[in-house]
């Protein structure tokens, strides 16, 4: 197969991967038009059964335990829909370098491909794990449908070689650090943004005020202690994996560009990213901001960070500016 | 008020015992009579959780302007550029330092204030921890049904037997067993790493403080067949640190043997490499190439491979065919194809002066009006095309002219000024006999030198905190107690009690607790279920 071709069935499947998704993302919406009906069957989560078996220590359970309902099989079918999904997402990837003959993240296309299948990798991980619901499933496909639609529109560029700079092994090491933490960052973003929701749903379900769309979304989230833990431990995963990402870079830059730091477009807006998550992680341990205030940060770094991928490659002019 | 000599003794050992982080706690209200208390609170506040955050935010809010304005250390042209075309908002813009936004006084004072706010807060909690380092876990609080993982159960076993075996299900944790009790800690590394990581930060400003103090950067066009030496003298342009000394640095010599740029067919540039010999004073010669992202590196001062261009070799006779300039002439590229700028100066001449002002296109395409252009970055068909002038080229030995620029005030043009298109080879001829040849085309590259003393430091003081942020953000700081009391003499079951805190991850350590109890508890008689 010659590179040209090979790059085309990349492209394919990358579109192929984005109907999967949007395929299970209709999985688990139907699950929870059906789990309406059964709100009522709850039963304490899989991996805290344990505390409460038959002879078992009594444990104060986190009050936030996360409730199952039967299962359904249309949200097992999401899920497998998204693990398909997944696979044909990694298969395009590696067909893009395959066709290109270097690591498939050298322009804005392949970077965005590379960062959704981060966010899909990891929630599927926290679904695994049973640290999160599958009912999520919904709201962070939703996102990742999109974001992955405009990218293989308004983004797409055809396979081909890297420019100079960017020609280095540390390439590999810095853009791989950078995916992972934006990917897991993303996610981040949006579960604090559920988490919101949550909050406002709970509260005016206290003030006994009946919710309206979107916030009556909430009634299909988990609970907001569990939304907030998620995006929490999401962060926490990528902030020391961001922070290595910005050091990488400086090392690169320093045998690229001859010095480590230079306060470039791209640079600064790593760094006002990379302040606000740690702005987050001291919020949390700060009275008087966790919770939603700590949620709001979470969710402005969210936004520094995709204006230091798009905003700062396509209208600011520095030596980043490689797509 | 003193609220802390009001609380029972036993109470503030609770309070210690479910404290886990070195956190400073909320500030309060000044001691009545203590002078100094506005003062204390006044440090006190500036290095509180409260005041880091509010720095951190501001410190982003700060670099916001330098994300979307062009900054004058990086790009001083696109500044001036878009001051120009603001004329009312660009100086009020400039005098408030947006254009210089890290060098700027407000956002000096946000990151001094912050590191001050830092230094304050890392002293008394490096010392804290360091007593939570060398002391014994705390006692167990009284209620341990109030813990957030409790159990509580009776067995016909010995107090020293249950005792005995907890310590043994605890290997791997701090345990310290007080009479009839143990206490229990895990994760100190929690803490350490947080304070690793608040230290390098500190570090990590010293050794970019040194690099700009101490540093020195500084660039050089070289044509192929020339060299420079790393002296202030020979750079086009310098920017030493505040307290850079010459002496520091590193002496050594390089020659550009040749350059070389190779490009896609869609004109985009592929691989540069410039071929060089260098030496050390007095040493001996060494060749290698100078790659982007494979600098020179001689005893820490590098060199960069940071521009290039076309240097079309000429050779100018004056009237009476004596050769008076044979160079290569640095052209400035204009755009993506290179199509680029020369200009050439001959002030030697006896008499009238000349000058010529060029464009050099490497791969030429020329429109139905007449203009050339440059379709492809590479050497494909270069044309060299001249306007020459004649008169008085304005150099006065005094001031240093650029030699970029042509100054034909007082110069007449040649031919009407009607530009001449030449192909290598090919001669221009000038009224009264004189000529300019285009030979053929070499090419010239920009290095730049730089010497940055703080570069280790802040290398160090990265790996520093990579890596204490990973253990204060995966390892998980943790308490576990344990309280037996003894059946009495009439064969009554011995009680225990255990509880647990975690300060994070609470799901996780109830796991890890349930495991630690069915290791302690098969023996039970019957279970005592807890509200
Ligand atoms: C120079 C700017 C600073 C940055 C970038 C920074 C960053 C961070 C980060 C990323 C964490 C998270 C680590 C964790 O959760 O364990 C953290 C935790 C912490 N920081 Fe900072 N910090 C800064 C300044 C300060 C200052 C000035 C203080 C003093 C008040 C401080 C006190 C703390 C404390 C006590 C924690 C632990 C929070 C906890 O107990 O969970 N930091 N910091």
């Amino acid at each position: 197969m010659t590179d040209q071709s090979l790059g085309q069935l990349g492209d394919g499947l990358l579109l192929a991967t984005v109907v999967v998704y949007a395929l299970a993302m209709l999985g688990y919406a139907g699950e929870q038009a059906s789990r309406k009906a059964r709100r009522a069957v709850t039963s304490v989560r899989a991996s805290s059964q344990v505390l409460v078996g038959a002879g078992g220590p009594s444990v104060t359970l986190p009050a936030e335990t996360v409730t199952v309902e039967t299962p359904s099989r249309s949200g097992r079918f999401a899920v497998a829909l998204t693990a398909f999904g997944w696979a044909v997402h990694v298969t395009s990837l590696v067909l893009r370098g395959f066709a290109a003959h270097r690591v498939p993240w050298g322009n804005m296309y392949e970077f965005s491909s590379a960062v959704a299948l981060v966010a899909v990798t990891f929630f599927l991980v926290l679904v695994a794990r049973g640290r999160v619901e599958r009912a999520l499933g919904a709201f962070v496909m939703l996102p990742v449908v999109l974001y992955l639609g405009l990218a293989s529109s308004v983004l797409y560029t055809a396979a081909g070689p890297l420019v100079p700079a960017l020609n280095s092994y540390w390439i590999k090491i810095h853009v791989a650090a950078a995916i992972m933490a934006s990917g897991s960052f993303l996610l981040s973003g949006v579960v604090a943004l559920l988490y919101l929701l949550r909050s406002r749903y709970d509260a005016q379900l206290t003030a006994r005020r009946t919710p309206h769309f979107p916030v009556s979304l909430g009634a299909q989230l988990p609970t907001a202690p569990v939304l907030d833990r998620v995006s929490y431990s999401v962060i926490a995963f990528a902030f020391p994996v961001w922070t290595f990402a910005i050091i990488a870079g400086g090392i690169w830059a320093e045998s690229a560009w001859g010095r480590y730091w230079g306060w470039d477009p791209k640079e600064t807006w790593s760094f006002i990213t990379w302040v606000l998550y740690a702005g987050y992680l001291h919020a949390r341990a700060t009275a008087g901001w966790k919770g939603k205030k700590a949620a709001w940060v979470a969710v402005a770094a969210a936004g520094a960070l995709i204006v230091d991928y798009y905003v700062v490659n396509i209208f600011v002019v520095g030596l980043h500016s490689y797509a | 008020m003193t609220v802390r000599s009001e609380v029972p003794g036993d109470v503030k050992a609770d309070e210690e015992a479910v404290r886990l982080t070195t956190q400073p706690k909320p500030v309060g209200l000044p001691r009545k009579g203590d002078l100094f208390g506005p003062l204390r609170i006044g440090w006190r506040q500036l290095t509180s959780m409260r005041t880091a955050l509010l720095l951190l935010f501001l410190l982003a809010l700060a670099s916001v302007p330098g994300g979307f304005l062009p900054q004058r250390r990086i790009n001083p042209l696109r500044v001036n550029q878009y001051i120009a075309q603001h004329p009312t908002a660009g100086p009020l813009m400039d005098r408030l330092r947006l254009f210089d936004v890290f060098s700027s006084p407000w956002f000096s004072a946000i990151y001094l204030l912050l590191f001050v706010s830092l230094v304050g807060c890392l002293i008394p909690r490096s010392r804290l921890h360091l007593k939570a380092l060398t002391s014994k876990p705390p006692k167990v609080p009284r209620s341990i049904a109030k813990l957030p993982v409790n159990d509580r159960w009776e067995t016909t076993d010995g107090v020293d037997d249950v005792l005995q075996q907890a310590s043994t299900a605890l290997r791997g944790w701090r345990v310290v067993r007080r009479e009839h009790e143990i206490s229990a800690e895990k994760g100190y590394l929690r803490e350490t790493g947080n304070l690793v990581f608040h230290l390098s930060l500190i570090l990590l400003l010293v050794g970019i403080a040194l690099g700009a103090f101490r540093g020195f950067k500084a660039t050089v066009l070289v044509k192929e067949g020339k060299g420079f030496s790393n002296t202030i003298i020979s750079f086009d342009d310098v920017q030493p640190g505040r307290r850079f000394s010459a002496s520091s640095l590193v002496p050594f010599s390089v020659h550009l043997d040749a350059f070389r740029a190779t490009y896609g067919p869609d004109g985009k540039a592929l691989t540069f490499d410039a071929a060089v010999h260098w030496a050390p004073l007095g040493g001996a010669e060494k060749t290698d190439d100078i790659r982007v992202n494979h600098p020179l590196d001689v005893g820490g001062a590098k060199t960069y491979l940071i521009g290039h261009g076309y240097a079309p070799h000429i050779i100018v006779k004056d009237t009476t065919g004596a050769v008076i300039d044979d160079q290569l002439v640095a052209c400035l590229p204009q755009n993506a194809q290179f199509l680029s700028t020369c200009v050439i100066k001959e002030a030697n001449t006896t008499g009238t002066q000349f000058g010529f002002r060029g464009v050099f296109t490497p791969t030429t395409v020329t429109d139905s009006t007449g203009h050339v252009g440059s379709s492809y970055p590479g050497l494909r068909n270069p044309v060299l095309t001249v306007a020459a002038f004649v008169g008085d080229l304005g150099v006065d030995p005094g001031t240093p002219q650029s030699v970029y620029n042509l100054d034909t005030s007082a110069m007449t043009p040649v031919d009407g000024g009607q530009a001449h298109a030449l192909l290598p080879g090919q001669v221009f001829h000038l009224p009264g006999g004189a000529s300019l040849t285009y030979v053929d085309t070499k090419q010239w590259a920009t290095f730049q030198v730089t010497q940055d003393p703080g570069k280790g430091l802040a290398l160090v003081a990265s790996i520093g905190m990579v890596g204490g942020l990973m253990l204060s953000l995966f390892i998980r700081r943790r308490r576990l107690w344990v309280r037996v009391r003894a059946g009495g003499t009439d064969g009554a079951p011995t009680t225990v009690e255990v509880g647990g805190l975690a300060r994070t991850d609470p799901e996780r350590y109830a796991l890890e607790f349930a495991a630690l109890v069915r290791q302690l508890r098969p023996k039970a008689l019957s279970t005592v279920v807890e509200e």
